[in-house]
């Protein structure tokens, strides 16, 4: 591989896994409301989280568009206030990342969270220990295989992320180019063999994400 | 009975219409849809377009999409054809020309008032599309290269698809500028040209019949319309220089 194509894998690396730490705190809270709690309106979040998944990613890349762009509610204001801007960089890459894995981390740190047996928090609820002490040394602990798993395949999904990100992000070579972008133009350039060596990257990192998740899962069984 | 003249109509119908599909340059858009829409009121044939990068269309010729008549934003991209022998050369006419033109947001956009200043920090972002491949981005790379600051901005460049979405770009306001044909800017009450480029790159669109085009006598037919008086008259009411 040539130095230009390392630069998209350790661009790709670093987004997706910025992307997967930042989705980490808001996922894992939203993940444990869905499964512990009942509350007005949980069908209604439980719907927009899963959203991203079935939605055409260019959809959803579009709404990102319009919110974040120098014209949008969010990208205007940022624009306005601090001559910041989102669309069209390195910031933008990771939004649309953070929005795509986000539901595959929330079902299966939510799946992982419902497994834990709900007895052993409430034992340690008699024992005293409070909310927060029960997720972080009962419930966390027990689900760990399942959100780790989670995590890899939210990680695998934002190293993928194509649709979203073109539109709000474009496909700029060294600043927003992925490894998804980057297969596109070489397609696009008629640079085949160049487009082959990073898709076998890409497969790469993909069997790696699944079999290491699969292989989590398995030792739990 | 209705079933029946539908069926009628359907088998019918396919003798009499020839479907000529046309792949064209993104540039091309707004003026060949109404010089189709008149040609099809004309005439017994259909017009089915494929806009995009010439660039583009040029891969999806080679890799055998059916197409009749190929409508090139730039000349190396037919050469390219012509030398694989996918493009009936005997067909091949330039017609039109084109000029570049730097746009920016008509609302809140920096102002401009020289070319050189697009070197200039404060301008962010430059749309462009993709300059490497792309007819519209090969022109404008030409063009910021003999001002002699292609690469003081080649880091703020934001490639696009086609030349359309560099000037959408501009019309949503998510760059400061961007370089496109002075047609495209004209589709557009959201931007605002600030310098037309007057010895750039000489531009030129040629158009030519496909060598394994389904609808041959067909292409040709349109292609003879398209160098008709009506359609050079539409063609430079979009803007385009007309080669009389």
């Amino acid at each position: 591989m040539s130095s230009n194509e390392w630069a998209i894998l350790g661009l790709t690396l670093r987004t997706a896994a910025l992307a997967t730490l930042l989705i980490v705190p808001p996922g894992l809270a939203i993940a444990w409301l869905l499964a512990r709690r009942r509350w007005r309106g949980k069908s209604l979040v439980e719907t927009l989280v899963a959203l991203p998944l079935v939605m055409p990613p260019v959809a959803t890349g579009l709404i990102l568009l319009q919110l974040l762009g120098r014209r949008g509610p969010v990208g205007g204001w940022l624009h306005r206030t601090f001559d910041f801007d989102i669309v069209f960089t390195w910031r933008a890459v990771v939004i649309a990342m953070m929005v795509m894995s986000f539901p595959l981390f929330v079902r299966a740190a939510r799946v992982a969270f419902e497994e834990v047996n709900p007895r052993l928090e409430q034992i340690a609820r008699t024992l005293g220990a409070h909310e927060w002490r029960v997720f972080v040394t009962i419930t966390l602990p027990l689900a760990a295989r399942g959100v780790l798993s989670g995590l890899l395949l939210a990680f695998a999904r934002a190293i993928g992320e194509f649709g979203a990100t073109i539109l709000v992000a474009g496909n700029i070579p060294g600043r927003t180019q992925t490894l998804s972008l980057a297969i596109y133009n070489f397609v696009q350039l008629g640079r085949d063999a160049d487009a082959f060596r990073l898709l076998v990257v890409a497969v790469v990192i993909a069997f790696a994400a699944v079999w290491i998740t699969e292989a989590f899962l398995r030792r739990r069984a | 009975m209705m079933c029946r003249l539908l069926l009628a109509l359907l088998v019918v119908l396919p003798l009499h219409a020839a479907e000529v599909r046309v792949f064209a340059a993104a540039s091309l858009t707004d003026a060949l849809t109404e010089i189709a829409r008149d040609y099809e009121n004309r005439s017994s044939d259909k017009v089915v377009f494929n806009f995009g990068a010439s660039s583009i269309l040029a891969r999806q010729i080679e890799a055998g999409a059916p197409a009749d008549l190929f409508l090139s934003a730039d000349e190396e991209k037919m050469n390219a054809l012509v030398a694989r022998k996918l493009i009936d050369p005997r067909t091949r006419v330039s017609v039109l020309s084109n000029k570049l033109v730097i746009v920016v947001p008509r609302r809140g956009g920096k102002s401009i008032t020289d070319p050189r200043q697009l070197a200039q920090p404060r301008i962010r972002s430059i749309a462009l599309a993709e300059p490497s491949s792309v007819p519209a981005g090969i022109y404008a790379k030409k063009y910021l290269q003999s001002l002699g600051i292609w690469s003081a901005v080649a880091k703020k460049i934001v490639p696009t698809d086609n030349v359309r979405a560099a000037l959408a770009a501009v019309v949503a306001g998510n760059v400061d500028a961007a370089i496109v044909y002075r047609t495209d800017a004209r589709i557009s009450k959201a931007v605002r040209v600030v310098h037309e480029v007057m010895n750039g790159p000489r531009i030129s669109y040629p158009f030519a019949v496909v060598a394994d085009a389904e609808q041959p006598r067909a292409a040709r037919r349109l292609l003879a319309h398209l160098r008709s008086q009506s359609a050079r008259d539409t063609f430079a009411r979009y803007g385009f220089d007309v080669i009389q």
